[in-house]
């Protein structure tokens, strides 16, 4: 019996890593928090689709930047209101694979682009003012898909980037990412200041397996979505890991309010490929204090509006409207929060 | 003296500098010009492989601006597309693309133009040089593009074996001396320069890879003097090369770093910029142009690798058409900048 029991433990943990994409939260008692979607928010000209709609992110002026896989990736910028004002970018040597955008204080654009390997600065009027990391020199030809272990990671060169962020001083953290397994802080102007992690993937805190969302709150404490880790990782502005957020499912994406009352939108997002039952257990996204305290959560996987498919970036500059993009169903939501009061229903 | 040293290499261990002499020149101040080059709307440099003017100031850049093509459903792979050739007035405003879809056109090296404003395209990719026209017709074709690609890519051969022909393997720049002999550096596949007279007729070429005078690990950039002798970059081996204009070396000077863009001015009193570009994956070293007398005597220097204004992201060229106003095309930074030195 006990080997029995010994061999169905084995089994269940292989499941388990099996199916680390489709991992249910082990919170519980969570509130909650009612929203809508709002209807038809974004409006594309005649002729104009968006693709997967990976990154979204606003301005100060409430304007509306989605980075997003069309036939080659694009990045369109939509009013506040959801009508199509332009695109920048178009044709840009650092656009083939989108993955993220950010808007930093000063309403430049940042993308992270996961085919070319670039992290691209746009003034708001959308001139480029820095890149890091470099395009793969298209001179030496098409190349298989790469096998075997990862090249060293190198202070200047990116391997699929997922994410960046700012401080309050205006020092440039970026998540590198699916085949680096690290996160690179910057000084304003470019230079490589410090790395966590490695080229190789890892448990331990400080280490990671596919960082693949990072924010830093007003601390200057950096927040990363350790996503095949199935967690959330907080370091210090010096990259030292301070701590694990650990029972949210897997650690997809997240978002940190701005503000004196900062809030965390952590994405427990449905995986892709679904197995049946995956939509039971996944695609809630949560409402978090910076010291991890969960004060509610909202939605579900689904096709149709309002269910999320496969959320894999939030804007939260407005904790109560988050603007959420969807990789498989093409789209970007607006979602209404009913708002929530301080500490009401915390959950831990 | 000993402890000294000692601790000097330390620091130099620190600091993760290679341990390289400084090469002494006095600073040249300089400025960087803010928006030098006005793009329209949508439209946006990649990688500069080159950047040069003509006589009234206009300025061409020959860009990667990416997205190379290779066909599926075709009988072999063919590959086409990703870079662009863009010309400006003198004051930066944006003037028209030329040879826009050129089948020559997939991987930027260089543009320079001749004495008679005709401006030549250096192709690594197609393997071709292109002569267009002050009008931007095609004028002259030398090599030519393999007519599809392997996929995936195949592992070079190595290289460099210098082959004596008139097809090229990654060439990188081109010149002329004052007979309209054209030269042409190629380059990073071969490790060669090969001569045609002034209508394309294929003459001779010299050197292979290696370490030995008239030997290059590659060769980056060339230019020709008021003689006809011509300057070869051959960064991988820290120098630049002279010879004569059959090829015969004459002398190195080899207190240059990563000799990977030079720029020689016309007119009697000729000097040599040449720039130490910084390797792409790292602007914490080098980085910095050296102004050069042609007996090799250092006269100055300005810059260093980085990402600001003032600051070169692995310079690829540097045209010199006028002494103190240089046109700098970077790969790391996706810019020219427009230099005034005082």
């Amino acid at each position: 019996m006990k080997r029995i029991l010994t061999s169905s433990v084995a089994l269940a943990v292989l499941a388990a890593t099996h199916a680390f994409a489709q991992r249910k939260a082990t919170i519980e008692n969570v509130p909650e928090i009612s929203f809508t979607s709002a209807p038809n928010f974004l409006k594309l000209p005649p002729g104009e689709y968006l693709g997967e709609s990976v990154a979204v992110a606003t301005n100060s002026k409430g304007h509306i930047f989605v980075f997003h896989r069309s036939a080659n990736t694009r990045l369109f910028e939509f009013d506040r209101g959801g009508e199509f004002l332009k695109e920048i970018g178009s044709g840009y040597y650092g656009f083939e694979f989108s993955h993220s955008v950010r808007v930093d204080k000063d309403d430049n654009i940042w993308t992270v682009d996961e085919g070319t390997n670039m992290v691209t600065k746009f003034s708001p009027d959308g001139k480029v003012l820095m890149v890091l990391g470099r395009r793969p020199p298209a001179v030496v030809g098409a190349q298989a898909f790469p096998a075997g272990p990862n090249v060293p990671a190198e202070k200047y060169i990116f391997c699929r980037p997922t994410d960046v962020g700012w401080d309050p001083q205006g020092n440039i953290f970026v998540s590198d990412g699916y085949c680096n397994n690290r996160v690179v802080k910057y000084d304003k102007n470019g230079r490589f200041l410090a790395q966590a992690g490695s080229e190789k993937a890892g448990k331990a805190l400080g280490e990671f397996n596919l960082p693949h969302g990072l924010q830093v709150d007003a601390q200057g404490n950096v927040w990363v979505a350790d996503r095949t880790n199935n967690r959330y990782q907080v370091l210090d502005n010096n990259l030292k890991p301070m701590r694990e957020i650990t029972n949210l499912g897997v650690g997809w994406t997240l978002c940190i309010s701005p503000g004196p009352h900062q809030y965390a939108f952590l994405s427990n997002s449905n995986p892709n490929g679904n197995m049946p039952g995956t939509w039971d257990i996944t695609g809630e996204i949560y409402k978090a204090e910076l010291d991890g305290t969960v004060i509610g959560k909202f939605g579900h996987p689904g096709k149709v509006v309002p269910g999320f498919q496969v959320v894999h970036m939030m804007d939260c500059r407005n904790p109560n409207e988050i603007v959420v993009g969807e990789i498989e169903s093409w789209r970007v939501q607006k979602l209404i929060l009913q708002p929530t009061t301080a500490r009401a229903g915390a959950a831990r | 003296m000993k402890r000294m040293i000692q601790a000097l290499l330390a620091a130099t261990a620190i600091a993760g500098v290679p341990a390289i002499a400084q090469r002494e020149a006095p600073e040249i101040r300089f400025d960087s010009v803010p928006n030098a080059l006005q793009l329209p709307a949508g439209l946006y440099l990649g990688e500069v492989g080159g950047v040069a003017t003509n006589s009234r100031g206009d300025i061409f850049v020959y860009t990667r601006t990416g997205h190379p093509t290779i066909s599926i459903g075709t009988a072999r792979p063919f590959a086409h597309g990703g870079s662009r050739l863009f010309q400006f007035d003198r004051n930066g405003k944006f003037v028209r693309e030329i040879g826009k879809d050129s089948y020559g056109f997939m991987y930027a090296a260089q543009v320079r133009v001749d004495p008679s404003d005709n401006i030549w395209v250096v192709d690594e990719m197609t393997n071709m040089v292109i002569k267009f026209d002050p009008q931007g017709r095609v004028a002259l074709l030398l090599g030519r593009k393999a007519e599809n690609v392997t996929v995936p890519a195949r592992p070079r051969a190595g290289g460099g074996p210098g082959q004596p022909t008139d097809l090229f393997d990654r060439p990188t720049d081109v010149a002329w001396d004052a007979a309209g002999n054209i030269f042409v550096a190629d380059g990073l596949g071969n490790a060669r320069i090969a001569k045609f007279d002034k209508d394309g007729k294929f003459l001779n070429s010299w050197g292979k890879k290696g370490t030995a005078p008239g030997e290059f690990a590659d060769v980056s950039s060339i230019a020709v003097d008021g003689q006809g002798n011509v300057y070869a970059a051959d960064g991988g081996n820290q120098r630049i090369q002279v010879f004569d204009n059959n090829g015969n070396f004459k002398t190195a000077f080899t207190n240059v770093g990563n000799a990977q863009a030079l720029c020689m001015t016309k007119g009697s009193n000729q000097v040599l910029y040449v720039s130490n570009s910084n390797p792409p994956n790292d602007i914490d070293r080098d980085g910095e142009i050296y102004k050069m007398r042609l007996d090799g005597t250092m006269t100055g220097k300005f810059g260093r690798a980085g990402k600001l204004l003032k600051e070169f992201g692995t310079v690829n060229a540097i045209d010199c058409a006028s002494e103190n106003t240089l046109y700098v095309g970077e790969i790391g930074n996706l810019r020219v900048q427009k230099l005034i030195l005082h």
